[in-house]
């Protein structure tokens, strides 16, 4: 048998096995998950693709005709003839595209924020539940200490802390960066508390002991055995823990500390929405809301899904 | 129960051999107290529990030695600092010849710990469950430099073979695999380093007998093979029995007996050692009599004074409350820590001790 | 036997899972007459455990009953309903388990436990329930019952709690007393202890019961007669003493030539090649027929019944008359040597 024979055996074997495994049994059992994977899958592929998407790019000023102004969903308007999907704003913007390109600014906020607190949780979590004592003791106090305040008050915190200390001139271009620090540094403790639980566990096994007695390195031992086996709470947290940094990210654009308005947000979209709620131009609020809620609830069923499917005592 | 053995006399009895392992006065305790602001708050006082209280032994090269107690005896603590994996309080573990806890050994320790190994107790603890099967064994082949590459592969097979499972396994992960096999992977894994001396911690007493049976003979054979030296850590007096040359009997800590394995079953000294062998079930259906034991095991943090079995022991006497019995060497060879052995008050074939 | 307190017959416990219904027990038949302790024994995986949660009702979801039936004095109680059923376990059959925190509160004292049970299921007064649970800690050998009634089960060590366990499990006089590996957590110096005690107190009262256990040596020290699991089947059933000194199933024998000897010379302990079936993968035929030394043609084809040879039952081709050779019992090819 040649060589690719052989490789596509093997990758054959792995997709089926992958698609007969426990967990993507009881995804297919699930039909509340097959439907929150296929809107999140929806949102972020649209997201992602928002450039071939978008009938105009709403923040390029060229594209945009004052004279399309608060045009309501799906009507034509009487000044240029142009219709849109989802309406239009005051400048004459597509609310479609607005959200398309507001949602990748959320997302790419929310992943990063999460990819941040999760490096950072994860690898203080390891040190304070395999090295213990006084390490395990420092990270846990300060740990303590930031759960003791909302998530939000400890980003706007930071936020504000790291506008001061910017110069002005970039302090639009790195609104974004700041914004994933804040929210990732707000998010650290569950990961390093559920890791810190998880490594003691692994730590006292047999396993640990027969790779100490080999002479391997705590840090060998933390990042190629023990890491291996905590994964799985930490996937549960990050997806969960997503939809929170997405709603984090809204709530404080929406608050006026978070993207700069050239680059709008979900949460931005909003906050410039509710100004017309009430002279009628409804579509502009709602439909960046429907598409947040819709967004941070489909995320959050499939944490909750990936956090039955994972834990033993349920399977 | 036992005060540290005069190390001079078990140096005396062991000179001549030629000693793998060398215990003296090993001693290891456990902090239990509260935490530092609860014990200031309540005035309590520090608590400790001496799991080790003074075990001295030797290992000769090719033999087994095997411990056996019950728990609390100490054993698996003893175990996990004769392999370096728990500090001691007090004393030395030299292997051969070597302080593997004396800080000034530390360079030397790298390739000393090539010559030790240890097999656990749990075979579904003691493999990484995310790892294969042949990086599970390869891991010290990388660790200690031993082979590279292609020749990693094969070694792995080898030592699959040997193990008596097929180079194929290696592709699989440990959940695949019964408790029985997974004891081999295990064995597999401590042999990759073609270590001299084992540290076998109670290997079978999560297994099967049937499968029991079948990894006691593997060890057996890789004892005559390759020459091993093992340490066996059981509460299992029958297997214990079967395996070991010499078996040394802790109770709370401390060495009640050493003696060559034939000799402690046929005429048992210590009054501990007479009612452990008493308590084994007459599985031949010989009719044998028996006087169980009475009483349980002390709580270890707060041990009996003087000899610490003399609780439960039938021949106790007023020095037994008072005075930690020290080890003494009877003629036919074996160490026993008991006042009324050495005063020779403790007859030589008390009631319920029959030909075994 | 229709004298049996307890007649289990043709018993088949299933667990549906999603790639299959899974046979965990196949066809267990056994009595237990008057007085009597019947060991089970068998190694992990052969079924013991659920042989003793399906005769109280127990089995863990979605394990069930699909077929055979389980007599308690010749009242069927494998079909009663929940109710009818939560009536006959702590009353008519009592239960110990491996561990005895399972079984006793521990916001309660052993006094308020035993009282409490005794009153219950035998309708007396409180004062008289009292000193009936103090004669009881006396009777399993609990020193000075009178003040050790009012401690909590935290207060006791492991093998005084399983002893106040043995206690609760008697003390309503139950028909039987299921005790499922009840000495395994304890230490081997308090084991023999524990076991004696369950000995004496049945023999004493005349309670049937099942002893399951992985460990020959108990059932040795314990039982009347044993039952031999192996992959859901019964291997062997019959006399603790032919069982244990003359097996007649070549895994029984294997079995007994496995477990060290205290007599031997330290000789090779005989193997049983290969492990235990899984339920999923169990062969056609004999179940142990990949594994027998003395395997035949039959024995891969079809499943033997269980047969009567020299007062015991074994089932096992070998002791059907209808193959060539019956063997002699005295020279089995494995066994355990003298």
């Amino acid at each position: 048998m040649d060589v690719r024979e052989k490789l596509v055996q093997r990758l054959s074997r792995r997709i089926y096995a992958g698609w007969d495994s426990d967990l993507a049994h009881s995804f297919r059992s699930s039909p509340v998950t097959i439907i929150a994977a296929l809107v999140a899958l929806t949102i972020i592929l649209a997201a992602i693709f928002a450039p071939w998407i978008a009938p105009q790019n709403p923040f390029d000023p060229r594209q945009l005709n004052l004279m399309d102004g608060f045009t309501p969903p799906g009507q034509e308007n009487p000044f240029t003839g142009n219709t849109f999907l989802l309406g239009s704003d005051g400048q004459g913007r597509d609310v479609f595209s607005a959200i398309l390109y507001g949602a990748r600014v959320s997302l790419f906020v929310g992943f990063f924020a999460v990819l941040f607190s999760l490096v950072l949780g994860v690898t203080l979590g390891l040190i304070a539940g395999y090295v213990g004592g006084r390490a395990d003791a420092v990270i846990m106090r300060i740990a303590d200490v930031q759960l003791t305040f909302p998530v939000i008050l400890v980003a706007l915190l930071i936020f504000g802390v790291a506008r001061g200390f910017l110069p002005p001139q970039h302090r639009e271009a790195m609104a974004v960066y700041v914004l994933i620090v804040a929210i990732g540094l707000s998010d650290w403790v569950q990961y390093a508390r559920t890791v810190r639980g998880a490594t003691m566990v692994q730590k006292s096994r047999e396993y640990v002991a027969a790779a100490r007695l080999i002479g391997r390195s705590p840090f060998a031992i933390m990042s190629r055995h023990v890491l291996p086996n905590v994964t799985e709470p930490i996937l549960v947290i990050a997806t969960i823990s997503l939809a929170l940094a997405i709603i984090a990210e809204a709530t404080l654009s929406f608050l006026g500390v978070g993207v700069p308005p050239t680059q709008p947000s979900l949460g931005t979209l909003i906050r410039f929405g509710q100004g017309f709620l009430f002279s009628g131009e409804w579509w502009i609020l709602l439909f960046p809301s429907l598409t947040l809620l819709a967004l941070a609830l489909s995320v959050n069923l499939l944490g909750d899904w990936l956090r039955e499917a994972l834990n033993p005592r349920l399977r | 129960m036992v005060g540290p053995a005069p190390a001079d006399l078990v140096a005396r009895r062991e000179a001549a051999s030629d000693s793998v392992v060398e215990v003296r006065g090993l001693v290891r305790d456990f902090d239990v107290s509260a935490s530092w602001l609860h014990r200031t708050l309540s005035g309590e006082p520090r608590r400790v529990v001496k799991a080790v209280g003074g075990v001295s032994f030797d290992i000769r090269r090719g033999e087994t030695l095997a411990l056996v107690g019950e728990s609390g005896s100490g054993k698996s603590t003893i175990a996990k600092m004769v392999v370096g994996l728990l500090p001691p309080t007090a004393g030395s573990i030299r292997i051969d010849g070597t302080d593997i806890w004396d800080p000034a050994n530390a360079p030397k320790l790298r390739d000393l710990r090539r010559r030790f190994q240890m097999i656990f107790q749990d075979p579904f603890a003691s493999l990484n469950p995310r790892w294969r099967v042949r990086d599970i064994i390869a891991e010290p082949l990388d660790v200690f430099g031993i082979t590279r590459g292609r020749a990693t592969r094969d070694r792995v097979g080898e030592l699959l073979t040997t193990v008596k499972l097929t180079p194929e396994d290696g592709e699989k992960y440990p959940h695949q695999f019964s408790g029985g096999q997974r004891q081999r992977i295990c064995i597999a894994r401590a042999l990759a380093s073609e270590p001299e001396f084992l540290v076998c911690d109670e290997p079978t007493s999560a297994l099967d007998v049937s499968v029991q049976a079948q990894i006691l003979n593997l060890m057996r054979d890789l004892q005559d093979r390759l020459g091993l030296t093992y340490l066996f850590i059981s509460h299992n007096l029958a297997v214990v029995r079967h395996m070991a040359d010499r078996i040394g009997v802790l109770y709370l800590g401390g060495l009640a007996e050493v003696a060559p394995a034939k000799a402690m079953f046929r005429d048992p000294r210590h009054p501990y050692t007479r009612s452990l062998i008493d308590a084994i079930p007459d599985i031949d259906m010989t009719g044998r009599e028996r006087t169980p034991i009475t009483g349980e095991i002390p709580n270890p943090l707060d041990p009996p004074p003087g000899c610490t079995f003399h609780p439960r022991c039938p021949f106790a006497r007023e020095r037994c409350r008072r005075e930690v019995p020290r080890a003494f060497a009877e003629a036919s060879g074996a160490l026993v820590a008991c006042h009324g052995v050495e005063e020779g008050w403790v007859g030589q074939a008390p009631a319920g001790q029959k030909a075994v | 036997m229709t004298d049996a307190v307890l007649s289990v017959r043709n018993l088949v416990v299933e667990f549906p899972t999603r790639r299959g219904i899974l046979r965990a027990l196949d066809g267990i038949s056994f009595d237990v007459g008057p007085g009597e302790i019947l060991g089970v024994v068998g190694e992990s995986g052969a079924g013991k455990s659920i042989t003793g949660s399906a005769i109280i009702g127990l089995l863990d979801p979605p394990g069930r009953i699909a077929g055979g039936e389980i007599r308690l004095k010749g009242e069927r109680i494998d079909n009663l309903p929940t109710e009818r059923l939560n009536r006959i376990r702590g009353k008519r059959i009592g239960m110990v388990f491996q561990d005895p925190l399972t079984s006793l509160n521990p916001l309660f004292t052993v006094g308020q436990q035993l009282a409490e049970t005794i009153q219950h299921h035998l309708r007396l007064g409180e004062r008289e329930s009292r000193q009936r649970a103090i004669d009881l800690l006396a009777e399993v050998g609990i020193p000075a019952p009178e003040a050790r009634i009012d401690n909590y089960p935290h207060q006791f060590s492991g093998g005084m709690r399983q002893r106040v366990v043995i206690a609760l499990a008697l003390c309503a006089e139950p028909d039987f007393v299921i005790a499922d590996e009840p000495t395994t957590a304890l230490d081997v110096s308090v084991q023999a202890q524990v076991i004696q005690v369950f000995r004496r107190l049945c023999r004493e009262r005349g309670t049937s019961a099942i002893l399951i256990t992985h460990d020959m040596g108990v059932i040795a020290e314990a039982a009347d007669r044993v039952a031999v699991l192996y992959a859901g089947r019964i291997a062997e059933v019959g006399a603790v003493r032919d069982v244990l000194k003359r097996p007649l199933h070549p895994y029984t024998q294997g079995l007994m030539g496995s477990i060290p000897s205290l007599t031997g010379e330290g000789e090779r302990l005989v193997q049983i090649p290969g492990a235990m079936p899984r339920l999923n993968a169990i062969p056609e035929g004999c179940a142990f027929n990949p594994r027998c030394p003395r395997v035949m043609d039959i024995c891969r084809r079809e499943r033997p019944p269980l047969i009567d040879a020299d007062g015991a039952c074994v089932t096992c081709w070998l002791y059907d008359e209808r193959t060539e050779q019956p063997p002699a019992r005295e020279a089995p090819a494995v066994g355990r040597p003298a």
